[in-house]
């Protein structure tokens, strides 16, 4: 293992962080205060508590996977793009690293990024709502895994996408739809039952679901169903990667 | 001694069915200047690429220092370092940090001592915290050959190192190299301009269509394939060659004012004596006399219009 390679991609790339350290801050701090002004304070206030949660508490766990997810996908495609982009990949494909040891250095970066973003709506929405977390080993392991999983997917979108239209048409088109109708505003029994029956082909809809559970113990599907599906989610990943780092796909061809 | 680089049989046909290596192979000796000359699309950067591990070889074989380039990658790409065409570089990095960076990539613990003497050889140490987008494109250049060399390779890529380079620049990236050859490391140079490969190389490989032409000592192919020319100048024109010299394969230039004689200095004869005889039985009157070596660019340019 060439951990020096590891540690340098890593540093490198949180280093490009610091140097945006207020951007990426400051925007996250500043969205998901609006959030909870417009929903938590003026929607919630209309809105009864959902299962004994209050609305404002409620949303909470879906506006950090909200950003956690946009963040991880950002993070993980720009790291891996952006040498691309200005050619200084060959680098990297250059150096004695092996394609683990690439994914270790930009996807751990990502999802360190991403997670301390997330930790900090955490903070931001503790000074709007009350919250309790009633499981923090497994909102840890939710939190982790998510930020993990989807980095990575960030990771491979980076290597797929040619121009930077690709490169965010993912992030920009897919996920908050997904999002949004994965249930971060609202329970799903609140939808009629067909909505409720298509909002189980959400896959965000088992990870905010997981995640709300590890907070308030309610949630809309099974938390053991939600983990399997994160975990089934980051193996199909891992298997592209493979088929990516054995055939060079846009990167050594 | 086993050669430092040896390619064996490479071909690479890229997925739009272009074939950019045909079959190449060739070794190269540890401490040498080899310089790769090619028109564009010659398949020098491909070749390069290869060697390095950035592209795939399609069939064939590539050892440095013993090791195969994909298998044992890292051994190889570890004795390696690679100067790109492109003026490629982090532009919000600092000179030191992405010197630093790439010493790191290559498995190689922090040693500011040897970033710091990297970058006073190459007169960089004064810029050592300035952002790359604030130097000029010769500096950036200069910023590429100390990050290829922040791990201690043994075995040097440089892809045009001075493509777009201004005369004295280049002039400096000339003695930049031949610093290097004096600490024994292997240089593998392409290049243009046929002026640096006659400057600093020991053995010269020209390619083209994806194959090797030739690979030979400098020395000896200026020696093989190198003619002379004679130039006779004239004090009356001449319209039209006498008959009694058509068998000189003579050319007019200068409105008649000069004679042209082309001959092989590794020939017996050069035919130089019986011409000057020929030319005053002829009654023509000379002014002056010079000769000319052909350069290496001559050389290049027959070598490639005659197999293209």
């Amino acid at each position: 293992m060439n951990l020096e390679a590891v540690k340098s991609i890593y540093f490198f790339e949180m280093a490009r962080t610091r140097r945006t350290l207020l951007q990426s801050v400051v925007s996250p701090v500043i969205s998901t205060s609006l959030y909870f002004i417009v929903f938590g304070a003026a929607v919630g206030s209309r809105i009864q508590e959902i299962e004994g949660v209050s609305y404002g508490a409620f949303i909470t766990p879906g506006l950090i996977m909200l950003t956690l997810l946009t963040q991880c996908i950002g993070n993980g495609s720009f790291g891996i793009y952006f040498p691309k982009f200005t050619g200084t990949i060959y680098e990297i494909l250059s150096s004695p690293v092996s394609m683990t040891e690439i994914v270790l250095g930009y996807v751990g970066a990502a999802a360190t990024k991403g997670m301390m973003i997330g930790l900090i709506i955490l903070a931001t929405a503790s000074l709007f709502v009350d919250l309790s977390i009633a499981h923090p080993f497994v909102m840890l392991l939710f939190f982790v895994l998510t930020a993990v999983t989807f980095s990575l997917f960030g990771f491979i979108i980076g290597i797929w996408a040619k121009d930077f239209e690709q490169l965010n048409l993912i992030p920009m088109l897919v996920i908050p739809p997904l999002v949004f109708l994965g249930g971060s505003f609202y329970s799903i029994d609140m939808l009629p039952p067909f909505w409720q029956a298509v909002s189980h082909f959400n896959p965000v809809l088992y990870l905010i679901s997981g995640f709300r559970w590890s907070f308030f113990e309610i949630a809309d599907v099974n938390p053991v169903v939600s983990l399997t599906i994160i975990i089934a989610f980051l193996a199909v990943l891992m298997g592209l990667l493979t088929w990516i780092f054995r055939t060079g796909y846009r990167l050594r061809n | 001694m086993a050669p430092i680089v040896s390619v064996s049989n490479l071909v690479k046909t890229y997925a739009s069915g272009f074939q950019a290596l045909k079959d190449v192979s060739l070794d190269i000796e540890e401490g040498e200047i080899l310089a790769l000359l090619g028109p564009n699309g010659a398949g020098k950067t491909t070749l390069i690429s290869i060697i390095c591990g950035i592209v795939n070889p399609t069939s064939g074989e590539v050892r440095v220092g013993g090791h195969d380039v994909v298998k044992d990658f890292r051994e190889t790409r570890s004795m390696i370092g690679l100067v790109p065409q492109e003026l490629t570089t982090d532009q919000f990095e600092t000179v030191w940090n992405t010197v630093s960076f790439s010493r790191g990539l290559h498995g190689r613990k922090p040693n500011p001592a040897h970033i710091e003497k990297v970058l006073k050889d190459l007169s960089l140490y004064d810029k050592k915290d300035n952002m790359l987008r604030e130097l000029s494109g010769g500096m950036k250049r200069r910023v590429l050959i100390a990050k290829a060399l922040s791990h201690e390779p043994r075995v040097l890529f440089l892809d045009e190192p001075t493509a777009g380079v201004d005369v004295n620049l280049r002039k400096d990236m000339w003695k930049v190299v031949e610093k290097l050859r004096e600490t024994g490391v292997t240089i593998i140079l392409t290049t243009h301009y046929i002026e640096e490969a006659e400057e600093i190389a020991d053995r010269v490989g020209v390619i083209n269509g994806g194959k090797i032409l030739l690979i030979e000592q400098k020395k000896d192919l200026m020696k093989k394939l190198g003619r002379k020319e004679l130039r006779v100048d004239l004090q009356e024109p001449l319209s039209i060659i006498p008959e009694t010299l058509a068998g000189y394969e003579l050319t007019i230039e200068d409105d008649g004012h000069s004679l042209i004689y082309d001959y092989n200095t590794a020939g017996e004869r050069t035919g130089i004596t019986t011409l000057l005889t020929a030319l005053a039985e002829a009654g023509i009157r000379l002014k002056d006399i010079s000769t000319r070596q052909s350069s290496l660019e001559d050389i290049f340019v027959e070598l490639v219009g005659a197999r293209a």
